[in-house]
């Protein structure tokens, strides 16, 4: 059978290959999408001090280093079972909040951008971020650069760097901000949201003023049915750092709505044997394969996920800009998958408009930002929404607070199985018998993945080592006959 | 005249050496002005077989950050050897193993045993990853995961070394100047093998933290504590890194109220990192009697981590005993 | 363990000060007291000019076992430095127990110049407790064990 190998996919963070095989008609067979990656972080952190995951978990992803910083925060505070007092909760989530706004910034125009501001068949010279600031010009190019430049920034004045931030620790943090620090902190965010509506509106007359984008946002082939997963707070509107987890399945009503420590029981994780990442799947309704629909556990956890799983955002022009989305695109949940890039940029507003509310709060800068803990260290789960999906840390100490065991659920392993999917009915919608396949019609298969905003570092923390060998005898049906297993206990 | 060609890229590692280098901010648009990026996977979508299809010694100047895991990290090391001019080991995975490298206290196979058996895996009949699997329609391939996390050098050779977790921004735009300089014929680039874009002292050195005489009756846990933000970490008893660790960095942490964790790498003139920590801490314990140095030890709850926590598979020892035998040593 | 270890010959690194221990292994050579010739000595100014790097490169390269020594505390030449040792080799032993190297292929010894017949027994009793924990083999992984080739590895002249 012909095959037809994509390796690696770009503009995302990770690693990844993708397989097509296309039958005698020269249709799509099928589709695999492989992660190649994995490194052994929920082995390696066994034994570490609890207060270290904060800073050795960011080295899974330098992309989102402030989401995994935040999740084992937050896990560590739950060991403790300490209370972080509301000056240290507000500092975290306001550098979180700029991050979320920097991050989305950089998804948007570095990696999915070149897609539609270059055209997905533009050549591979030009499909790039370099390339959308010569056509957009410098002064959009210096603001896509400003917005980074000040979220890092933020993310540096509360967090001590700009890459992988060190400063939570178990109760809180191990600094707070001056005065001048938030007047500086305030200013970039309200600078932050004249970004937000700006990219917005940029989003507005590229990609929904240019017919053959919407009918590709529109059409079938980036569309798919699934549950939708994001964090909520306790009016149900979205909050990235604390809150509930909600799932609402593909008709929009809600299937649950869990407390950190009660994932174990609606989350598990399917595995393949062809692959190093796991599948999650909602347990409660099962595995079924790789198929939409109700009836089938997969989710997926992304920005659009966030939307239709909250009932609102809360922050008002974010608001006024979620009606505008359900309203154009049909009503909740949304479920074409490249809506999400517009999603994402709603979240971006939002996540600048939380960015000045907490700067603004006269408690910011309170020198009452940690609480030491006093309890016996013992078993804590913490829950974030990372950018690229629900973000889950859990670990068991011993009663030094050294790690004795950990399991990790990050980002985008949530959306592995839905992005798989996608990837493979874009592959069989957009090859058939007598397509050209050429590398832009291949990037508009890779498209199928971008939307996700995909994370393969987070995803792949985990590592298998020497090859243990299980090889299973399968019917054509995929049916499997025998199990024959080496080096497997 | 066609621009010099650059390229970008990452194995074991994390992404953040990439943000670091879009952290240059302006700076990228000098990158741009001066040379052709052919290879950049997490910004451009040039795929290995363009790769492969380079003329050798065709890329000028390669950034290599991650450390070698599998097969493919070092496939892909050879192929980028063979087209580069000039490599740049990049950021603490490709320099010491960096975080990754850690993996090297254990047998790579308890690493995927874990993985692949958590509470919320689904997985009764305890199916593990195959580097080769048939499907029905053909079969697919992953890379084979490596007994040992490497450091880039311990598999090809390496022109530079660029350290740090990542690599301060700051650095980084240097050093870009320095090559655009040096293509220009008005700079020279340093001999073959040195450390770039680092100081050549200690993270001590430019930490502002008062300092006194040391003398550690406890070791303690920043948490535990509402530290001095004036004075030493190690001082008062909460374990940094600072004095083992390369400068560069403007001592970022401890000047955030947390301890050098070492992501900068050993210092000049430092040949195992860890063994010099333990040189230093073990020196500033007061205490000469054996019962009482052991009861003051027992407060480093995990020493092995904190001295090689970005180092391991660049140490002296490069891996744990339990993990080398696994290999067949 | 794969080796028969009764007729595994350890190789062990002894580590000795110029002022009581080195002497002492002196006093037993001339008074030709037997003691095994596993331990390949090597002489420092002081127990406290021990590198910890000394005991790893000893183990990367080969040994099964080290033994520092140096003189009793409250007799050091240079009067404090034995101390330095001390403290030294209890963190080590602890992070060479997190690689998994046995506690026992480390050896802190105190001997005095005149205690030669006493060093010689120490030597031969250690060199029975490595025998019976069997070879480390840390050299044959097979990368080079020479220290990480970054330049600044070299001490500065």
């Amino acid at each position: 059978m012909q095959r037809i190998t994509i390796d690696p996919i770009t503009r995302l963070e990770g690693h990844g290959k993708i397989e097509i095989f296309l039958n005698e008609e020269g249709d799509v067979a099928n589709t695999y999408f492989q992660i190649p990656e994995l490194r052994g972080f929920e082995r390696f952190c066994v034994g570490r001090p609890i207060e270290e995951m904060a800073l050795l978990t960011n080295r899974i992803c330098g992309v989102c280093p402030e989401a995994h910083h935040m999740a084992a925060a937050k896990a560590a505070d739950a060991v403790y079972k300490v209370e972080v007092p509301r000056t240290g909760k507000m500092l975290r989530e306001l550098l979180y909040s700029a991050f979320y706004a920097t991050d989305h910034t950089t998804h948007f125009y570095a990696l999915a951008g070149p897609d539609f501001v270059m055209g997905p068949d533009a050549p591979v010279a030009e499909r790039n971020i370099l390339g959308v600031i010569h056509k957009v010009g410098l002064e959009i190019g210096g603001q896509v650069i400003q917005m980074r430049k000040y979220g890092h920034t933020v993310v540096e004045i509360i967090g001590g760097r700009k890459v992988h931030p060190c400063t939570s620790i178990p109760g809180g943090l191990t600094k707070g901000i001056t005065k001048e620090q938030r007047d500086e902190i305030l200013e970039m965010g309200k600078w932050a949201i004249g970004f937000a509506q700006f990219s917005l509106k940029l989003f507005n007359d590229i990609v929904l003023g240019n017919k053959t984008y919407v009918d590709l946002i529109l059409g079938d082939i980036y569309t798919h049915k699934t549950y939708y997963m994001g964090m909520v707070d306790e009016n149900n509107k979205t909050n990235f750092y604390d809150g509930k987890v909600r799932v609402v399945g593909p008709d929009g009503k809600e299937l649950v709505k869990y407390a950190p420590h009660e994932y174990t029981e609606n989350v598990a994780e399917h595995v393949e044997p062809w692959t190093y990442l796991k599948f999650p799947y909602m347990k409660k309704v099962g595995w079924k394969g790789f198929v939409d629909g109700a009836d089938s556990g997969i989710y997926c956890a992304t920005p659009l996920s966030r939307l239709n799983a909250a009932d609102g955002l809360a922050t008002p022009l974010a608001q006024e800009e979620y009606d505008k989305f359900y309203k154009t695109l049909g009503g909740k949940p949304v479920h074409q998958r490249l809506a999400t890039h517009w999603a994402r940029l709603i979240e971006l507003l939002y996540a600048a408009e939380r960015w000045v509310e907490l700067a603004s709060d006269p408690e910011i800068t309170s020198p009452n930002y940690h609480a030491i803990p006093t309890g016996k260290p013992t078993e804590g789960v913490g829950i974030v929404e990372a950018p690229r999906g629900t973000l889950t840390h859990h670990y068991w100490t011993d009663e030094r607070g050294v790690v004795t065991k950990a399991n990790l659920i990050v980002g985008t392993t949530n959306n592995y199985a839905p992005i798989s999917m996608s990837i493979g009915k874009a592959a069989k919608s957009l090859i058939k018998k007598g397509t050209v396949v050429n590398e832009g019609l291949l990037n508009m298969v890779e498209m199928a993945f971008r939307a996700y905003d995909p994370c393969f570092g987070c995803a792949t923390h985990s590592l298998p080592g020497q090859m243990p060998l299980e090889v299973t005898i399968r019917k054509a049906d995929g049916e499997a006959l025998d199990v024959l297993k080496q080096y497997i206990d | 005249m066609s621009k010099p060609k650059f390229a970008m890229y990452w194995a074991a590692s994390c992404g953040g050496c990439e943000i670091a280098v879009l952290n240059i901010h302006e700076k990228i648009l000098d990158v741009d002005a001066n040379f052709e990026v052919v290879f950049w996977p997490v910004a451009m979508d040039a795929k290995y077989k363009d790769v492969e299809a380079m003329e050798d010694g065709s890329i000028l100047l390669t950034l290599w950050n991650g450390g070698i895991r599998n097969d493919e990290n070092e496939h892909i090391a050879k192929l980028l050897r063979k087209k580069s001019q000039i490599l740049v080991a990049f950021g603490s995975c490709a320099n010491e193993g960096c975080i990754p490298g850690l993996a090297n206290f254990s047998p790579a196979s308890e690493i995927m045993t874990t993985a692949f058996n958590t509470i919320s895996t689904d997985n009764p009949k305890g199916i593990l990853p195959q580097p080769h699997y048939k499907m029905p329609e053909g079969e697919i391939h992953i890379p084979t995961i490596l007994p040992m996390l490497r450091t880039l050098d311990q598999v090809v050779d390496v022109d530079y070394f660029m350290p740090g977790c990542p690599p301060e921004s700051h650095q980084i735009a240097a050093v870009i100047d320095l090559v655009i300089q040096a293509l220009q014929g008005k700079a020279q680039l340093p001999p073959k093998g040195a450390v770039i874009g680092a100081g050549a002292s200690t993270v001590c050195d430019e930490c502002e933290r008062k300092r006194n005489v040391k003398t550690i009756k406890e070791f303690g846990r920043i948490q535990l504590q509402h530290a001095d933000p004036e004075l030493c970490l190690l001082e008062q008893g909460i374990p940094c890194n600072g004095p083992a660790t390369r400068s560069g960095c403007n001592s970022r942490c401890p000047s955030a109220g947390a301890q050098c964790i070492g992501c900068y790498g050993p210092a000049e003139g430092v040949s195992d990192y860890g063994a010099r920590l333990v040189a230093a801490f073990g020196s500033v314990i007061d205490s000469n009697d054996p019962a009482e140095i052991d009861r003051i030890l027992d407060g480093l709850v995990d020493p092995a981590g904190q001295f090689y926590r970005f180092n391991l598979a660049g140490s002296m020892l490069k891996a744990s005993i339990p993990a080398i035998r696994a290999n067949g040593g | 363990m794969t080796e028969d270890t009764k007729t595994f010959e350890p190789t062990i690194i002894g580590f000795t000060c110029n002022w009581c221990s080195y002497r002492a292994a002196d006093m037993a050579g001339t008074a030709r007291m037997k003691y095994a010739p596993n331990v390949r000595l090597i002489r420092l100014m002081c127990s406290g000019r021990l590198d910890p790097t000394f005991v790893l490169k000893a183990f990367a390269s080969g040994a099964d076992a080290v033994l520092i020594s140096g003189c009793h505390p409250g007799d050091c030449h240079y009067i404090e430095q034995n101390y330095k040792a001390l403290r030294r080799y209890h963190l080590l032993k602890r992070v060479l127990g997190q690689l998994g190297v046995e506690p026992g292929r480390l050896k802190l010894l105190w001997a005095s110049a005149a205690e030669g017949a006493i060093f010689a027994a120490e030597i031969n009793k250690f060199v029975e407790e490595v025998r019976a924990l069997g070879p480390l083999n840390y050299n044959k992984y097979p990368l080079a064990v020479q220290a990480h080739g970054m330049v600044g590895t070299e001490v500065p002249a």
